[in-house]
């Protein structure tokens, strides 16, 4: 029996990516001292080097899937799919990060070392082949993501978006381990697959199958920011720094979705009839509730918060369709998704000056006139965001409501179509005042793009294109890998 | 490679390598810009020449995947449909830069790069054979008119330009909900097959799916052409539009709805486009009396052209609507048509504000004595406008009126009442603008400035250019009538010599007509060849 608490090297290799993030994390806090005053920008590189090393980790796991830990891990395409994914989250935010920290005068190796531990944890979820993994990668995640949203601490905001986010998040949290307590009960087990045949077999209450997966559609719907256990995203958007909340929008939410389209795809893909109107309206919520909010906002991170509830909403839609094509179409989209906010941000990043003032909308006004390429850059962004054609945001979206149409939920497309038109009131709103109005002050005083900001820029416009014009190699990776549960 | 594909290549590089241009080569870009379209121009004539009159269905095809799951072509070809409103796009873009020479003067390489890039996605969308391609090419084009409204447009030009694009997402993402449905019927994007299986009945369609399929397009396009009551738009996006772009909305843009119409509303559901037909053309007559009524009243002369065209266009859709030859044969004639004639209209426009300044009527008067070429020019056109005979206008719509006469009289009389209030507000509108005195308000310096930096120059040796009043106006610059003189051409050939361009029209839209006779049930019963059946078939 002792052998078995020996890993093999496959165990090894399977659990590279996280290792590696974390030893770089905790490496990072013990150079802090000696470091940290004279080189702040030496743990930005380091923690680069790390991802670049997990990414490179992640890929060479995929060459030998299987379950890893006593089934406790599995890696499979999809895990690696969203691995890399919440890996290149990571390289993007620590770009978008480096001007970001030197002009708040912020420690840089705690920084650093959060966003390592963040990412590990999402690696983690999406390599989880447990219900109590999912729980430990999820918190990994969610406390390091808790401290990063009030990064700055002597900032208000900070301090406000960081309670908010915690309270909410722990609650959250809380429905989720009483999901994966009920679970437990009915099954015995907290391993996916067994779950999975567990449920399948006659003779368990379907009833408590349900309650259980109503639990965890809660938790998950928090982290996701799924209305209606939405409301606290535009907050902690909108409060927490900067680059952080470029990447609270896109790397946990991913991992979150992750979570969740295993946990639904498998486990839970004996009850899916039961659960599949709750994300009906789900979806439809989502979309509805973020899109007209956003209509009237005024702050640029109020306002992408808003969009990325309702986008949350787009992919709920695909995971409403139940079907291979639509975890297709989610993966696919989630990946368009981070690129395209990341890409937002970072431009809300060069706007917004010290202490965070210029974040408003109005503030972008004549950004085309003062900073042409710039305000291409964000041009590409806002019309992936609104689905244009020749994006990645609308492959995407084309490809989510194909699945929907397949899966005949032709209301819910037509409805979710519709919301799109909506939405690209609000996005069209920067355009109008980046390209149509004259320099603000914000404008006029803006520095040229930093280094760092300017990768954070061009190859997330780059990726947006070639999801949007070659999508082949991507989609095909996420279809392979949308096969989970087989 | 085909003919085709460079020609659509030519305008995508050109955007390009455009914007790549150095901020203060403003005129570099200008030469450049208008290279680059000529060359597409030149190169589109060999569209004319190469096409193979004989020849059924597509020429210069190209179709390769571009997608491969879900399998996205890049279809492309062109038949007698879309052959002229490709040569259309490439004939009015170069009129398109070389009218906004001295105008535009802000940010100009970014709006002639966005000229080129409107006309690479114009050709693209009168070309595409994949319905997924058909739909890309169709936003594509909405992003350059919404930059070309809402950057160089006049003082309300950012409502406009949101308008413009909100109305157009709205019908838009229905068409891809229907297009995204149809997909998941027949498994392919492509039209060809697409049709072939619902005409053979293979996708079997319920009456209700197959009236929804057909609303959610016809609404895309309808707010396109536009029809009424989704004509809103139109007026604003026109009047605030820079000229080059109010041309360009209006005499190739809105022929992307009503190509829809032809192309695709009618040989898919046609079950469900006769049946609809009634409502659909009584729409359309009211568009025709209601926009020839408001264009009566309005005091200002390009909000006059643009409800000048939500009357034409309903012409278009009424003749469309007819489902007989000889309406469909007028509708896409005056397609055609509408482009030359309301083109040279908003391009004689732009000329008048690029003088004064505005575009009210009451601030104009006597114009033809200081410009007669351009009073001439711009009676020809008014004419033209109005379907004088000998002039293009009046062979699309003495046809359509044919067409909807053979289909019910009542349409025809009703239709036919537009003519006569076209004839009364354009010549209204001409008599304000170039006859009688202007009322000497304005101090006579005033008629210049701005930043038409070329006014001035020929204020300088413009010796007839002066009324009583003191008043004067520039005739016709070189450049200006570089602008006008292949409008006039046009206006003369299409209507002296319809024979160049009615022949491939006319056996494209039998094939089509011949389609939406057939009942995909009756075709599974009788196997009759596509050949020769068309005669006998009501």
């Amino acid at each position: 029996m002792l052998a078995n608490f020996t890993p093999s090297a496959s165990d090894v290799l399977r659990f590279l990516p996280e290792t590696i993030l974390i030893t770089a994390g905790t490496l990072m806090m013990v150079l802090d001292p000696f470091l940290s005053a004279s080189k702040p920008k030496f743990f930005g590189h380091l923690s680069i080097l790390a991802f670049i090393a997990a990414l490179f980790a992640a890929i060479a796991a995929n060459g030998d899937p299987g379950f890893a830990y006593s089934n406790l891990l599995v890696v499979d395409g999809f895990a690696t799919y969203f691995r890399i994914l919440v890996i290149t989250i990571g390289i993007f935010a620590v770009f978008s990060s480096y001007h970001y920290l030197d002009r708040e005068k912020a420690e840089t190796s705690e920084y650093h070392a959060l966003l390592l531990f963040a990412v590990s944890g999402q690696c983690l979820m999406a390599a989880s082949n447990d219900l109590i993994m999912i729980f430990i990668g999820l918190e990994i995640s969610s406390i390091a993501s808790y401290v990063l949203a009030g990064y700055l601490r002597h900032d208000k905001r900070n301090n406000e978006a960081a309670l908010k986010y915690f309270l909410l998040g722990s609650f959250a949290t809380g429905f989720l381990l009483y999901g994966v307590a009920l679970v437990y009960g009915l099954t015995g087990s907290t391993k996916l697959n067994e779950v999975h045949t567990a449920i399948a077999a006659p003779g368990i209450s379907l009833v408590m199958v349900s309650v259980a997966a109503a639990l965890m559609i809660i938790g998950l719907g928090f982290k996701v920011s799924g209305a209606p256990f939405q409301m606290w995203a535009p907050d902690v958007y909108q409060g927490a720094p900067a680059p952080v909340s470029a990447f609270l929008a896109t790397a946990p939410k991913a991992a979150a979705f992750a979570i969740f389209l295993r946990i639904f795809v498998t486990a839970f893909q004996p009850v899916a009839s039961s659960w599949e109107p709750v994300l009906w309206v789900m979806a439809l919520l989502s979309m509805t509730i973020g899109n007209f909010a956003a209509l009237t906002q005024k702050n640029v991170k109020r306002m992408l918060g808003y969009s990325s509830i309702a986008h949350a909403g787009y992919i709920l839609v695909a995971i409403t369709s139940r079907s291979e094509i639509g975890t297709t179409a989610a993966m696919f989209y989630l990946a368009a998704y981070a690129l395209m906010n990341i890409g937002a941000f970072a431009v809300v990043i060069h706007m917004a000056g010290k202490g965070e003032t210029n974040v408003q909308i109005d503030d972008l006004a004549g950004l085309a006139k003062k900073q042409p390429l710039t305000a291409a850059l964000l041009t590409v962004f806002i019309l992936s965001l609104i689905g244009v054609p020749l994006t990645g945001g609308f492959f995407g979206k084309f490809y989510i409501f194909r699945a929907a149409l397949e899966s005949n939920l032709v209301w819910l497309a037509v409805l979710g179509l519709l919301n799109s038109a909506v939405a690209a009131y609000y996005y069209l709103r920067l355009l109008v005042v980046m390209y149509m109005h004259d320099p603000s002050e914000a404008t006029e005083a803006l520095e040229p793009l930093t280094p760092g900001l300017r990768v954070a820029l061009v190859l997330p416009a780059i990726g947006t294109f070639i999801l949007g014009i070659l999508p082949g190699f991507v989609l095909n990776f996420a279809r392979d890998a949308a096969g989970i549960g087989k | 490679m085909t003919l085709l594909d460079i020609i659509i290549a030519i305008p995508a590089l050109g955007c390009i390598l455009a914007l790549l241009i150095p901020r203060n080569q403003a005129q570099f870009s200008r030469l450049f810009t208008l290279a680059v379209s000529l060359v597409t121009f030149v190169a589109s004539l060999g569209l004319v020449t190469g096409f193979d009159q004989k020849a059924t269905g597509q020429q210069f095809v190209t179709n390769f995947v571009w997608i491969q799951n879900p399998e996205i072509h890049y279809h492309i070809g062109i038949d007698g449909l879309s052959l002229w409103l490709i040569m259309l796009a490439t004939f009015l873009t170069p009129i398109a830069i070389l009218i906004s020479w001295n105008y535009i003067q802000d940010r100009a390489k970014e709006f002639y790069a966005f000229l080129l890039l409107l006309e690479f996605g114009l050709i693209g969308v009168f070309s595409a054979w994949d319905l997924f391609l058909f739909y890309v090419f169709w936003e594509v084009v909405l992003i350059p008119m919404y930059f070309l409204i809402g950057i160089w447009g006049h003082d309300r030009r950012i409502y406009a330009a949101v308008k413009f694009f909100l109305y157009t997402m709205v019908g838009s993402v229905l068409m891809l909900a229907a297009i995204i449905f149809l997909y998941t019927q027949a498994g392919t994007f492509d039209y060809v097959t697409v049709l072939d299986m619902l005409q053979s009945g293979r996708i079997a369609l319920t009456h209700t799916e197959e009236t929804l399929l057909f609303l959610a397009f016809f609404l895309a396009f309808a707010i396109k052409v536009p029809l009424f009551p989704l004509h809103t738009w139109l007026p604003d996006a026109h009047v605030e539009a820079p000229t080059a772009g109010s041309v360009m909305l209006a005499s190739v843009m809105l022929k992307m709805g009503t190509y829809g119409l032809v192309r695709f509303c009618l040989p898919m559901f046609p079950g469900a486009a006769r049946e609809n037909a009634p409502w659909i053309a009584t729409l359309a007559i009211i568009g025709i009396v209601y926009g020839a009524l408001v264009a009566m009243v309005q005091p200002n002369m390009k909000k006059l052209v643009a409800y000048s065209s939500v009357s034409h266009l309903g012409f278009v859709v009424l003749g469309v609507f007819s489902f007989n030859q000889m309406g469909l044969d007028g509708a896409v004639y005056q397609m055609l048509n509408h482009g030359i004639s309301t083109g040279a209209l908003f391009v004689l426009v732009g000329f008048l504000y690029e003088r004064k300044h505005s575009l009210a009527i009451k601030d104009y008067g006597g114009v033809a004595t200081m410009a007669p070429w351009l009073s001439i020019v711009f009676m020809i056109t008014t004419f033209a406008s109005i379907g004088l005979p000998t002039l293009n206008n009046f062979v699309g719509e003495f046809l359509v009126l044919q067409g909807a006469a053979i289909r019910s009289i009542s349409w025809a009389a009703f239709a036919g009442l537009g003519v006569i209030l076209s004839a009364c507000y354009m010549l209204w509108m001409y008599q304000r603008v170039f006859f009688g005195t202007v009322d000497g308000v304005e101090a006579p310096a005033d008629a210049h400035g701005g930043h038409d930096d070329h006014a001035p120059a020929a204020h300088g040796h413009d010796a007839h250019g002066h009324d009583s009043h003191g008043h004067s106006m520039p005739d016709l610059s070189p450049r200006e009538w570089a602008c006008v003189v292949p409008l006039v051409v046009m206006m003369v050939w299409m209507g002296m010599y319809s024979q160049s361009f009615l022949p491939v029209i006319s056996a494209e839209n039998a094939r089509i007509l011949d389609s939406t006779r057939k009942s995909p049930i009756s075709s599974n019963v009788k196997i009759t060849p596509v050949t020769g059946g068309s005669a006998n078939a009501r």
